[in-house]
């Protein structure tokens, strides 16, 4: 029943929220299209440091660095049940958004998309953030310069979310 | 500067690598394949993240998001006791919660902010315990459909790139949880 509503879900979504905005009469097409030419300025935005990241990426990968720092890491990270694979990913996530989403595009191409690795990788970034440029960005706004607990209680959150990433992709598949 | 930091260790790090493995072909190619593939990625994915988020717009007019922020308050009043009573720092709140759960994430910075700049007037300079909890609950992703990864996996060739969900959700849950009673439990252990 759920992979039946997983496998429909972007027709049953389209649907059901078309139908809804409808109801509360909304023009929901002018909506639709105010909302998509926002994708484009996002697209627009994120493409330049993509291109300058997966250069990077690349060359941190053809250079051998990347294996190494797998190997490096993986007495630890087999402890927890992440596959070591994913290092570069959890060193890039909690500082940059988008130097995560190279990292992780890189691996998802080098070990397939549909693979364990790749699964994981697409988990992990879904379900975490770039949590420093978020503390800095809320901190900032309210003028704290006393941060107390939250920096490591946002990163114990991030480290749960890998270790859950990978726990929910052995799960699931 | 962060990232110019970041940016040229990473490029450095790697001529210096393929210097001690002897993978100098491979390091040439791959710095231009690297740009090549970023734009192919982002042509690929513009589909699905245009629709997407013209979808995600028909439900924030459509009013679906302060539907959802009125179930979210009951729940949220528990997070913030300092505020609990305060109607329009709760209400920032749950309307960002909301927001982050649609994956608006454009509007639910500056609702969160809104929130975060009236509970710093209670203690200025320092976070207390409801704004750290804020800050904690903003840096654990608890998107619904995360839309860009969607849209990457799409671009790779992934026929269903919706089959994660499940796992995404159960991950973002358990980050989320881990991040809320990490933050209740510093807040007993930590002074001010």
């Amino acid at each position: 029943m759920l992979s039946l509503i997983l496998a429909m879900l972007v027709p049953l979504i389209l649907v059901f929220v078309t139908a809804y905005g409808v109801y509360r009469k909304v023009d929901v097409y002018n909506a639709f299209l105010k909302g998509a030419a926002g994708g484009l300025e996002v697209l627009v935005s994120i493409l330049p440091s993509l291109i300058g990241l997966l250069t990077a990426v690349y060359m941190l990968r053809a250079s051998g660095a990347l294996e190494y720092l797998a190997m490096t890491l993986a007495p630890f990270l087999d402890v927890l049940g992440v596959p070591s694979e994913v290092a570069p990913l959890m060193l890039f996530r909690p500082i940059s958004g988008s130097g995560a989403l190279g990292v992780g595009v890189e691996l998802m191409e080098t070990y397939g998309v549909d693979s364990y690795i790749g699964r994981c990788v697409a988990v992990m970034l879904g379900s975490t953030e770039t949590t420093f440029y978020t503390i800095a960005v809320y901190f900032g706004a309210a003028g704290i310069y006393k941060t107390r607990y939250a920096i490591p209680a946002a990163l114990c959150a991030d480290l749960a979310g890998f270790v859950a990433g990978a726990f929910a992709v052995r799960l699931f598949f | 500067m962060t990232m110019a930091y970041i940016w040229t260790a990473m490029m450095l790090i790697s001529v210096i690598f393929a210097g001690i493995t002897g993978n100098y072909e491979t390091l040439t190619s791959a710095s231009v394949e690297g740009a090549e593939s970023a734009v192919t990625l982002c042509i690929s994915m513009a589909g699905m993240l245009c629709l997407w988020m013209g979808v995600m717009e028909i439900m924030k007019e459509s009013g679906l998001v302060d539907r959802i922020s009125s179930m979210l308050y009951p729940v949220l009043r528990l997070l913030y006791p300092d505020f609990a009573k305060d109607k329009e720092v709760m209400g920032n709140i749950s309307a960002n919660v909301s927001a982050n759960l649609l994956g608006l994430g454009n509007a639910a910075t500056p609702l969160g902010l809104e929130a975060a700049r009236k509970m710093s007037k209670k203690s200025p300079g320092v976070a207390s315990n409801s704004l750290c909890m804020l800050v904690v609950c903003n840096t654990a992703s608890i998107q619904l459909i995360p839309s860009t990864i969607a849209g990457v996996r799409m671009a790779q060739g992934c026929g269903n790139p919706f089959d994660i969900l499940p796992a995404v959700w159960l991950a973002s849950l358990i980050s989320v949880s881990v991040g809320i009673c990490a933050a209740k439990c510093f807040a007993k252990l930590w002074g001010d």
